[in-house]
């Protein structure tokens, strides 16, 4: 190297050239980080495996002991009783159930509204609701739960008199508010990628801002607003707290919205809140049961992304 | 024009006009209305809490242990050990997810293989949280016989919201501007260089933005922590992390049993006493109060972001 | 449609002006606003009714400007600001005035834009949807009018098998054609043309003024177009625009043979542009 270390000295372009040793060490950081960052990324794979492992694992146990047949036919769950009965049925339902009234309020409500911010708000106004809403989608489960519990029950009982303290109709209705974010957000994504040049042909011919909305932006979105259904669908499969405060622990096939029923995820939450020694058959049961509850889930978020894929592709 | 007669398709276009107007501000009002519907939701809730739970706040509530008598009970043990568990979970989430971030957006080539992680990612931040509880049940708790303790709280936490700060850091490194990265290779640095000298700088707010997120996300969470088998009654608290002898820092409260402010709520929302109610509200309280504010926190930042990039 | 007789206040020094027949819309001292910023300065000139009138000059200028007031399409954004009129006649109504709805407006008079902009829909429902959002059902009555205009934009013998399919497996100059025939379908009064085939190969542009020069006679039709030669081709009458004034304003051959105008002139011989 040639550069002098004096102020004064005059500045000799080209001369400076970097060390060999110093390139080579730089390619050495270089590449282990490069090596450490894909470790990081990989760790996602693993993660997923690990889950998958465990409980097929425990599930696989389990039905050493009990057949896969009376797994998925039995319409009783109890495991814990002298003759235990294991019918996946039963806590399926009760999942099922709170979900079919969380989608019953929360696709109309969350269709309209991202219409709405995304076809009608002015940007003031849209740039007002989007973070409010992702506050309301900040909100702890566990505070979801007892807002269901101590706030609405009672005053849907006022209008009600037939629901019980634990039902599936308010639970559901809440669990519709908290996948309203979601669903609003990956809608209203989705219409917002339809280019404007669509929306101009269609106000260009007359329509109105309401049939530009249904008539051409929703069917150019509409693998994306699937998919925001499907989202939605699925968070509120998993949801836990709300359902383990709010619908009960009875563990039946769930028809009747008044009444309590155990779902999967409060199953779970409830075994583990108890003293069951590891390894024993109820022990095994939660695994069985989240295994059902990750398949499901999965199932809904690939079709979901799948779906995503594809909008984007078209635009 | 044509064959079709002009008699056959006229239509009366002021009719028309009058009836379309009408039908959009039907539509406006209804959009209207359900948003004002959920907001009302949002409100009603903050204010059911604030209206039991506040009076309840006071000192003795802060530095009480749970008891027996609701009247006595206290969160003490509850936001130590949220915070020694935030604490775990953020040093623990933050590097690993930014470092995949990283890698996914600035180094991965577009292989099979980059895809498979990428469906694993979008997949895992859809998997209830409760699944990630019975993973750490199986395998930190029993597996590796790591106990219920603060650390397999902050492993567990730290898995759930490693998608959220993936995600963030990939969005940030994304909406860097053009101009930074070629200044930068224009200099003579190399990729691990440019990247860590001049972009995740850039991307900083961004990233900061998915940590706060994540950690809003980790410290509501209950059921994960149910699961593993956090015990809601823990009179005491872990041990310390400062200690006044060599060598100053101790670790041992890593491996301490624990409780956290979601799991104290949930405990006391299921007692039968209303007084427990009441400390379930106070509760409620101080963690919604964290995670608005956390969320609102980085709302801001992301709004001055993007009036930053005008 | 009835023959207007009603030409109110164009010049009639120019004798040759019977020929050109009634006047369709007149714009009279437009100016246009993006917020602060004036886009357009006074602009007047007449359009006649059923001949092709084309708008030429440099980008800038603001043709596309004027032809977007021309169905409202400002009013899509905020911030947009009109004054001065366009009169359509025969109604007599000023279509850029507050008090008249954009969407009546934009009942009466049709647009088609620069680059092709089918609805994620079939050929058929595509053209049909200026029908439907007419209230215009009957299936009968559709299916007729979408196998006329068809016929006339030249696409029906290459569609008619599949009309059902997706309008996106079209080629970007039969997808064109088609939003030709959807804005034809209502027999709007007037046909507003953005620089139509700027995005399409020189054989569809072919067809398209092809297609042009055969609807001239029956719907008037506006176009802007940065193509001079296009202009020359298909055009009755041209107005020459320049950064937001109407520089010149008359019949094409004379506008490209011997303009009036220093600006028109230097514009045709490539001077700028």
């Amino acid at each position: 190297m040639t550069v002098s270390s004096r102020d004064d000295a005059p500045l000799r372009y080209g001369s400076y050239v970097a060390a060999k040793s110093f390139l080579r060490r730089r390619a050495i950081i270089a590449h282990v980080m490069r090596v450490l960052l894909f470790l990081a990324a990989a760790l996602s794979v693993f993660i997923t495996g690990a889950i998958v492992y465990i409980l097929l694992y425990d599930t696989v146990l389990f039905f050493q002991q009990v057949s896969i047949i009376s797994f998925l036919t039995d319409t009783e769950w109890t495991p814990v009783f002298e003759n235990p009965k294991f019918g996946i049925i039963t806590l399926v339902s009760g999942t099922l159930m709170t979900t079919f009234i969380g989608l019953l309020f929360a696709v109309p409500a969350g269709t309209v509204l991202s219409i709405y911010l995304s076809e009608f708000a002015r940007p003031v106004m849209r740039e007002t609701i989007k973070p409010i809403l992702e506050l309301l989608a900040g909100v702890p489960t566990v505070a979801f739960g007892y807002f269901a519990l101590f706030f609405l029950t009672p005053i849907f009982q006022m209008f009600i008199p037939e629901l019980r303290g634990f039902n599936l109709l308010v639970p559901g209705i809440v669990i519709g508010i908290m996948i309203l974010p979601y669903i609003v957000s990956v809608a209203e994504d989705a219409m917002r990628a339809v280019p404007d040049s669509l929306r101009e042909g269609a106000y260009a011919l007359g329509f109105t801002r309401f049939q530009t909305a249904v008539k051409v932006v929703i069917p150019g979105a509409f693998s994306g607003v699937t998919a925001a259904y499907i989202l939605g669908m699925s968070r509120a499969v998993g949801e836990t707290m709300v359902v383990a405060i709010a619908a009960g622990q009875q563990a039946r096939i769930a028809f009747n919205p008044l009444e309590g029923a155990a779902t999967i995820t409060a199953y779970i939450v409830q075994i583990s809140l108890g003293d069951l020694p590891h390894n024993s058959l109820a022990y095994l049961t939660i695994f069985a049961a989240g295994l059902t509850l990750f398949l499901m889930t999965m199932a809904f978020n690939l079709l979901a992304f799948w779906l995503r894929r594809k909008y984007r592709e078209v635009y | 024009m044509s064959d079709a007669r002009t008699d056959d398709v006229k239509f009366d276009e002021q009719a028309l006009v009058r009836k379309a107007n009408r039908q959009d501000l039907r539509f406006a009002i209804v959009g209207f209305v359900v948003l004002v519907l959920a907001m009302a939701t949002l409100m009603a809730l903050v204010i059911d809490f604030m209206i039991d739970g506040i009076p309840r706040i006071s000192w003795e509530f802060l530095t009480s242990y749970p008891s027996r008598r609701p009247q006595q009970a206290g969160i003490l043990s509850a936001w130590v050990g949220s915070t020694l568990v935030m604490l775990t979970t953020a040093a623990l989430a933050v590097p690993v997810g930014v470092a995949a971030g990283i890698y996914l957006e600035e180094y991965a080539p577009k292989n099979w293989m980059t895809d498979v992680i990428e469906i694993n990612v979008t997949n895992l931040a859809g998997v209830p949280s409760i699944i990630y509880g019975l993973l750490a049940l199986g395998l930190f708790v029993y597996g590796l016989r790591l106990g219920q303790t603060v650390l397999v709280a902050g492993l567990t936490l730290a898995l759930l919201i490693l998608p959220i700060i993936i995600v963030a850091t990939r969005e940030a490194l994304r909406s860097i501007p053009l101009e930074i990265r070629e200044a930068a290779y224009g200099l003579g640095a190399d990729k691990w260089q440019a990247i860590w000298m001049y972009l995740l700088p850039a991307a900083r707010p961004g990233i900061l933005t998915g940590a706060i997120v994540g950690m809003s996300r980790a410290i509501g969470e209950t059921a994960p922590i149910i699961t593993i088998g956090a015990l809601s009654f823990i009179a005491f608290l872990p041990p310390a992390p400062v200690s006044a002898s060599f060598p100053f820092v101790s670790f041992d409260w890593l491996n301490s049993p624990f409780t956290v402010m979601p799991i104290q709520m949930f405990n006391w929302i299921s007692r039968p006493q209303a007084g427990f109610h009441v400390a379930a509200a106070a509760t409620g309280v101080i963690l919604l109060a964290m995670t608005l504010l956390m969320n609102g926190l980085a709302i801001y930042i992301r709004y001055r972001i993007r009036r930053g990039a005008k | 449609m009835d023959a207007m007789t009603d030409a109110p206040g164009s010049a009639t020094d120019n004798p040759a002006k019977a020929l050109e027949g009634p006047v369709r819309a007149r714009i009279n001292k437009l100016s246009f606003f993006y917020g602060e910023k004036q886009a357009l300065f006074d602009v007047s000139f007449p359009i006649y009714d059923r001949k092709v009138t084309a708008m030429i000059g440099p980008s800038g200028c603001g043709k596309s400007t004027l032809l977007r007031a021309m169905n409202r399409m400002h009013d899509l954004y905020a911030g947009n600001r009109y004054a001065g009129e366009i009169i359509l006649y025969p109604e007599a109504i000023n279509i850029v005035s507050s008090q008249v709805d954009p969407m009546l407006v934009r009942l009466k008079i049709g647009m088609v834009f620069q680059k092709p902009n089918p609805f994620p829909k079939s050929i058929y429902d595509n053209v049909a949807s200026g029908l439907w959002v007419r209230g215009i059902k009957k299936k009968a009555v559709v299916d007729e009018r979408v196998e006329a205009v068809l016929k006339q934009a030249a696409l029906w013998n290459e569609v008619k098998d599949r009309l059902s399919t997706s309008a996106y497996g079209l080629s970007g100059g039969q997808q064109q054609r088609l939003c030709i025939a959807r804005a034809l379908a209502p027999e709007p009064e007037m046909i507003l043309l953005d620089e139509p085939t700027s995005a399409l190969d020189p054989i569809a542009t072919a067809r398209i003024e092809e297609l042009v020069s055969e609807l001239a006679s029956m719907v008037t039709i506006v176009i802007v177009t940065h193509n001079m030669q296009q202009a020359a081709r298909i055009s009755n009458f041209t107005a020459f625009m320049h950064l937001g004034q109407m520089a010149e304003f008359a019949p094409t051959e004379k506008i490209f043979t011997n303009p009036d105008d220093k600006r028109t002139q230097d514009y045709i011989t490539g001077r700028f542009g």
